[in-house]
């Protein structure tokens, strides 16, 4: 499964350190990622494969969660198939 | 990849805007439970529900997981009771009624659908005896929801069948009101149909099927707040590019949860359905469009327009519709419908009138408690007379709250809402319903 990962929250150093590491350690893989800075917003998406991840996805939303608040930003995680059903035809 | 704007749209749209999936139905044919003895029809009925059902929860919870949408709803709908518990020797059906509330018990889910019985044209024993059931099935069991289907454009309206309703729901609210709340009156009611009350599974369906229904008024009444002044034409079609994005979520999850489950996809209903909660209202948006309140002049116009044009978006995004398919205007649960009641700025007259050009009808309207079962049969023969002749589905639930005038708020709990109970004419229907037979199929029935 792809998935979509989005991370917003104000900007500060290390949000994609703490999240690419959590990914690393549960063995998801990052196939695409962009990030934009509007005044001190932060915005990230990533496209992510789960095929090999080591952990349940259950467990990697509660951890996403976990980190998230760490670092003061919201990161969600939902099937690409979402996306694409409502924005392309 | 998608791009920045999209993928927020659509967290947008869930998080802030209440986007969710209403209900996930799973509609079960019982005509296999049929037997001469009610004790072994119920053993067949419970054990069918229970196996069919039985993965529904989690496979509901998983798409939620994976998807990241709330699925509000998981419900059953069942072929309709009369056509199984005919052949059994059950003089009351309420043993039918306790076997499905069991089996509801026991699958997880709130509410159950298909104590029905079709009597558009004639009434059989086994319908009767449904009906004479249904005070007692409605009040006695928690997770039961029935319907009753009175009328169609092809076979007229049942006037002794509406008669015969507007006494049993008297009699249903001097029991509990609430029971009322699980009862819907139908003329034209789809077989496939997702929601409750009115949910059940039709004759010509499969063993099972999946029905989704999609929500979302949230999510319109934020598309057109950014485009407040602009003409109708800009209106129609940013209702309709959104009732699009909507519906394909529906389509996304109906088909994952038929798969996930080995049952066939049925359809989307496209229906906006609002909850009492702040937020997700569709009176709220016709107030967006411009008017001060639900109830105001215009508001039938605006109606008409939602109704439209959700349907023309929804009907791209999936190719199988069905149910409902139009805006509700429910009042109890519609925190800005209840809302427009208690302003005294929407009367049952201007409601009756909204309901011509869109789905559903008189829905969750609470009446006082001394209404007349004739003036309730009159109210019935009112809104379902819209549906026959407009070749369209009309339902009414209709809650007499005893001891209860105009103006009183009366609470429903969950889902279901609050609203001030609404004024009804004190004029005499008494001689008009006592008439009894048929009124035949209108002219425009006559298609072939």
């Amino acid at each position: 499964m792809q998935a979509i990962i989005t991370v917003v929250g104000t900007d500060k150093v290390g949000i994609i350190a703490g999240v690419s590491s959590l990914l690393a350690e549960t063995n998801v893989n990052i196939l695409d990622i962009s990030q934009t800075i509007l005044r001190t917003y932060f915005t990230m998406m990533m496209l992510v494969d789960l095929e090999s991840m080591t952990i349940s996805l259950k467990d990697l939303k509660e951890l996403l969660d976990q980190r998230g608040k760490e670092l003061g930003v919201t990161i969600q995680l939902q099937h690409q198939d979402v996306f694409q059903a409502m924005h392309r035809i | 990849m998608f791009t920045q704007p999209e993928i927020n749209e659509t967290i947008r749209m869930i998080r802030k805007e209440n986007l969710d999936i209403r209900t996930i139905t799973l509609g079960i044919n019982l005509r296999d439970c049929v037997s001469p003895g009610t004790e072994a029809a119920n053993r067949k009925i419970y054990d069918k529900v229970c196996r069919k059902a039985e993965r529904l929860i989690p496979v509901a919870e998983e798409l939620e997981l994976e998807f990241g949408i709330p699925i509000i709803n998981k419900r059953v709908s069942v072929t309709p009771v009369s056509l199984i518990a005919e052949a059994s020797d059950a003089e009351s059906y309420l043993p039918f009624a306790q076997s499905l509330d069991r089996a509801a018990e026991t699958v997880g889910i709130d509410f159950l659908g298909g104590f029905s019985a079709l009597v558009q044209k004639g009434v059989t024993e086994g319908d009767r005896r449904l009906i004479e059931s249904i005070p007692r099935s409605l009040t006695e069991t928690g997770r039961v929801c029935s319907s009753v289907n009175v009328a169609s454009t092809r076979a007229g309206i049942n006037m002794d069948a509406i008669q015969r309703m507007g006494r049993i729901i008297t009699q249903t609210s001097q029991i509990d009101p609430q029971g009322c709340a699980k009862l819907v009156v139908f003329s034209n009611a789809p077989e496939d149909n997702p929601f409750m009350a009115g949910a059940f599974h039709g004759v010509g369906e499969g063993d099972c099927a999946i029905n989704v229904g999609v929500s979302g008024p949230g999510v319109i009444k934020a598309a057109i707040e950014d485009i407040r002044g602009d003409s109708f034409d800009q209106l129609a079609e940013t209702i309709k590019q959104t009732a699009f994005k909507i519906t394909r979520m529906g389509r996304l999850v109906a088909r994952e949860a038929a798969a996930r489950l080995g049952y066939n996809f049925g359809i989307v209903d496209l229906s906006l359905a609002p909850t009492p909660s702040i937020g997700d209202s569709v009176a709220r948006i016709l107030e967006e469009m411009g008017l001060e309140t639900a109830g105001a002049p215009g508001s039938t116009a605006a109606v008409a327009l939602l109704n439209d044009a959700v349907k023309k978006g929804g009907i791209m995004a999936s190719s199988h519709v069905g149910g409902l398919s139009g805006a509700f205007l429910p009042v109890s649960e519609d925190e800005g419908m209840a809302e427009a009641v208690r302003k005294g700025s929407l009367s049952l007259a201007k409601l009756e009138a909204m309901t011509a050009v869109c789905s559903v009808g008189l829905d969750m309207v609470a009446v006082p408690g001394d209404t007349t079962a004739q003036t309730i049969s009159a109210i019935i023969a009112d809104e379902i007379s819209i549906g026959v002749v407009n070749k369209k589905t009309t339902a009414v639930r209709i809650i007499p709250v005893p001891g209860k005038t105009a103006g009183e708020w009366v609470e429903f709990g969950g889902l279901l809402g609050r609203a001030p109970v609404m004024e009804v004419s004190r004029d005499s229907s008494s001689d008009f319903i006592a008439r009894g037979g048929r009124i035949p199929a209108p002219l425009t029935s006559y298609v072939n």
